[in-house]
């Protein structure tokens, strides 16, 4: 059995953020871990921010994280990772599409896309969306974010690959492993 | 191998292992997922019904000729139902009846955050309450056993993070259920006050009993460690205050209606002190302070909102508070690219009316840059209201003003309102949003969709010729035909009848004709497109451009840009 481990998925509703903690849930279990996840379904997914809570570990009581208890905050937009961070620990590793998705307030022009960059001192900000598409289709951002993730943990490959294949639809899994992969060599 | 579920999941599960037959319920978040899980078993009938009340009657049904039944709802939904609830509380069951009733703190998908545990106080109607996916399965079968063996029904209730969190579960065979034998007994189930004067002496004794036996319970359970703090609790919340006060002793509530009064008297005579620590209403702390028990909690845990460990931590432990959020723009969610609501309100707007709301996804029409909601109370209340407005301040009112509401909610509740604006010489508007499914909730068939719950053809309701029954005047549109439907509108609301304009167009989500993105040419950032609010459009100082990726090519903003500057999309 492993520590805690505390991941925060945090993206824009649509963006396939309830697959991806579906499949580290899977991929936790499969590999004998304690696992709680949670997810926010509804209203909030008609393109709003959205978050979910990835808990594993022997110990784990609680299907969400507190402020400043996560280990990882997975982000798929960029003002989401800065809205994300918060959650963080002191060490906890940021990683963080790069992509700009403009709120309703931004697109009508009554405020502004922060210009910031995430203060976290461990944080990997990349490109997803143009490896996604390199990949194949430009909706795989989750899964190269889960490949770079896939790097911080102790877990072989081969049970990524299998979570990732027990979760996807066939017909998207070739296109998928293609994004991981890509994810685990960035 | 144990398998990752979400409650609902498991509750769903529960329920096949229970041997249940019958499902009926109505979509509402967080309990729409149980009955879809319910419908992968072959073994269970499973159907979307119009709303809750017909739920509970179809399922109390199922109950008194012998079946084990379940419904769903969200914790509004039980209002609906209560009608037959509280009175199913008198006669009892035949097979075991589950309600499954989830309750949303922080409203995170809600209109309001009642409590469904004083619903079961004032219907005197036992409660269980799971505290992960392992006892969503377990409690539910618990729940059919008590259910039969005291003759009531069970609410089980969930909370939104119980309902939506994954957590291992291991999974069971169905149980062999076989229907048990259906007597005529008009002293249990004709409730005429004679025979309900004598069900109400038998629900009382039921209760007493069942308060008494609960001491026994094993779900209700005392965890002992330091005792200096005593913690009662349920639910979700017991996860939090494990998390955020390893050291405490805690009792358990797995039953947490009635209380065990024994157990908690004995948990309170071995702490020092003694909190109840609970979400929404001070529901266990005032049962507990009329057991004559000193208690307190909710002075410092409030009425609203969700708990949390650190929340707990703060409130009861060590006082640290947590790290706050950043000050950053706002994401609320939007009407999706290519949503026919959007054309919809645009109309309303145009024409100046006053909109009475309801619930579904247009309730985002109350915000920015759409703002034209003027109420949102309850399903199907919009139509009511309009009535009730013209009747305070007369009809040249209703020439300015709508009732809007999907497909899904009008069927819901929406009937009979319009029922009595026809009766009542109205001439109200009401606006029927057929996107020809429950959208809201995650696309749940509906009587008028022509699919049932499994996908497969069903017979399905002609909202015209029902409209046109009752009276009222129907006009049928694609409310992307702008022009047309605009005129329409003015044309109903201005008359002076019932009307009932059916703005026909499929959910966005679900269309599935292929379209090519619009673009932009010798934009004169005039702003014009900017008033229908979609997402794809993006106002920048060289003009507004279109997110590709987010276009679904719907012709909605070609129809609105004054000078012919946007091309592409449907025609």
């Amino acid at each position: 059995m492993m520590k805690n481990t505390n991941i925060i998925i945090v993206g824009v509703g649509g963006q396939g953020i309830l697959l991806t903690s579906k499949i580290l849930g899977y991929l936790a279990l499969d590999m004998g871990e304690n696992v709680k996840v949670s997810e926010v379904h509804g209203m909030s997914q008609r393109g709003g921010s959205v978050i979910t809570y990835v808990r594993i570990g022997s110990d784990v009581h609680s299907p969400l994280i507190d402020p400043g208890e996560a280990d990882f905050v997975l982000s798929f937009e960029k003002l989401e990772a800065l809205r994300a961070e918060y959650f963080l620990k002191k060490d906890g590793v940021l990683i963080s599409n790069t992509q700009e998705i403009l709120p309703m307030p931004v697109i009508m022009g009554s405020t502004t896309y922060p210009q910031a960059n995430p203060s976290q001192e461990k944080t990997v900000l990349l490109d997803a969306l143009t490896l996604a598409e390199e990949a194949g289709n430009a909706r795989a951002i989750n899964i190269v974010l889960l490949g770079v993730l896939s790097r911080f943990m102790d877990w072989p490959q081969e049970k990524w690959e299998a979570a990732i294949a027990a979760c996807v639809p066939a017909k998207t899994l070739e296109t998928n492993l293609k994004a991981f992969r890509a994810g685990v060599k960035e | 191998m144990k398998k990752l579920m979400i409650g609902n999941e498991a509750v769903a599960r529960g329920a096949y292992e229970a041997g249940v037959r019958v499902v009926s319920s109505y979509p509402g978040t967080p309990s729409t997922e149980i009955t879809e899980f319910c419908a992968k078993y072959p073994e269970m009938n499973c159907q979307w019904a119009p709303n809750e009340k017909v739920a509970v009657e179809t399922s109390f049904g199922a109950c008194m000729v012998g079946a084990r039944a379940l419904s769903c709802m969200k914790h509004v939904g039980v209002n609906v139902a209560a009608d037959p609830l509280f009175t199913a509380a008198y006669t009892g069951v035949n097979g075991g009846l589950v309600i499954a009733a989830a309750d949303d703190p922080f409203m995170h998908s809600s209109q309001n955050e009642q409590d469904t545990r004083m619903i079961a106080r004032s219907s005197h109607i036992p409660v269980l309450e799971p505290a992960d996916s392992q006892e969503c399965l377990d409690f539910t079968k618990l729940a059919y056993d008590i259910s039969e063996q005291y003759d009531t029904p069970v609410f089980l209730r969930l909370t939104t993070r119980l309902a939506h969190s994954r957590s291992p579960v291991e999974v069971g065979e169905r149980a062999d259920v076989p229907l048990k034998d259906y007597e005529k007994n008009p002293g249990k189930y004709v409730m005429m006050p004679g025979m309900a004067r004598k069900r109400h002496v038998v629900v009382e004794a039921r209760e007493k009993k069942l308060a008494k036996d609960a001491n026994g319970f094993s779900i209700n359970r005392v965890e002992m460690r330091d005792n200096k703090l005593g913690v009662v609790c349920g639910g979700v919340v017991y996860q939090y205050v494990r998390e955020a006060l390893p050291d405490a002793s805690v009792l358990k509530l797995g039953m947490t209606y009635p209380l065990p009064e024994e157990m908690i008297k004995g948990f309170a005579a071995k702490v020092e002190k003694l909190v109840v620590i609970e979400e929404l209403e001070p529901v266990f702390e005032r049962d507990i302070r009329n057991m004559g028990i000193e208690v307190s909690g909710k002075d410092k845990t409030g009425l609203q909102g969700e708990l949390s460990a650190a929340k707990i931590r703060q409130l009861f432990g060590d006082g640290a508070e947590a790290p706050a959020e950043a000050a950053l723009p706002g994401r609320p969610p939007v009407l999706c690219p290519g949503c026919p609501h959007r054309a919809t309100f645009f109309a309303m707007k145009k024409l100046g009316l006053t909109v009475f709301g309801d619930i579904g996804c247009y309730t985002l029409c109350a915000l920015p840059p759409i703002n034209l909601m003027d109420s949102t109370l309850c399903m199907g209340a919009s139509v009511g209201m309009a009535h009730g407005a013209e009747k305070a301040r007369g009809k040249e009112f209703s020439k300015k003003a709508v009732a809007v509401l999907g497909d899904s909610t009008f069927i819901h509740s929406g009937i009979t309102p319009l029922v009595d604006a026809v009766y009542g010489g109205a001439s109200t508007t009401t606006v029927i949003l057929d996107n020809r499914i429950t959208g809201m909730t995650g696309h749940q068939q509906n009587a008028a969709s022509g699919k049932n719950i499994l996908g497969d053809p069903a017979p399905q309701l002609n909202l015209e010729a029902l409209c046109e029954a009752i009276g009222a005047t129907v006009r049928v549109c694609d409310p992307h035909n702008l022009k047309e439907f605009t005129q329409i509108l003015k044309e109903e609301t201005e008359a002076d009848h019932v009307s009932v304009v059916i703005a026909r167009r499929p959910c966005a989500l679900l269309d599935k004709r292929k379209k090519e993105p619009a673009h932009i040419e010798n934009c004169r950032n005039c702003g014009a497109c900017m008033k229908i609010g979609c997402p794809a459009l993006i106002k920048t100082d060289k003009g507004v451009v279109i997110d590709h990726t987010l276009c679904v090519g719907c012709g909605l903003c070609k129809q609105v840009c004054p000078f012919g500057a946007i091309q592409g999309g449907e025609e």
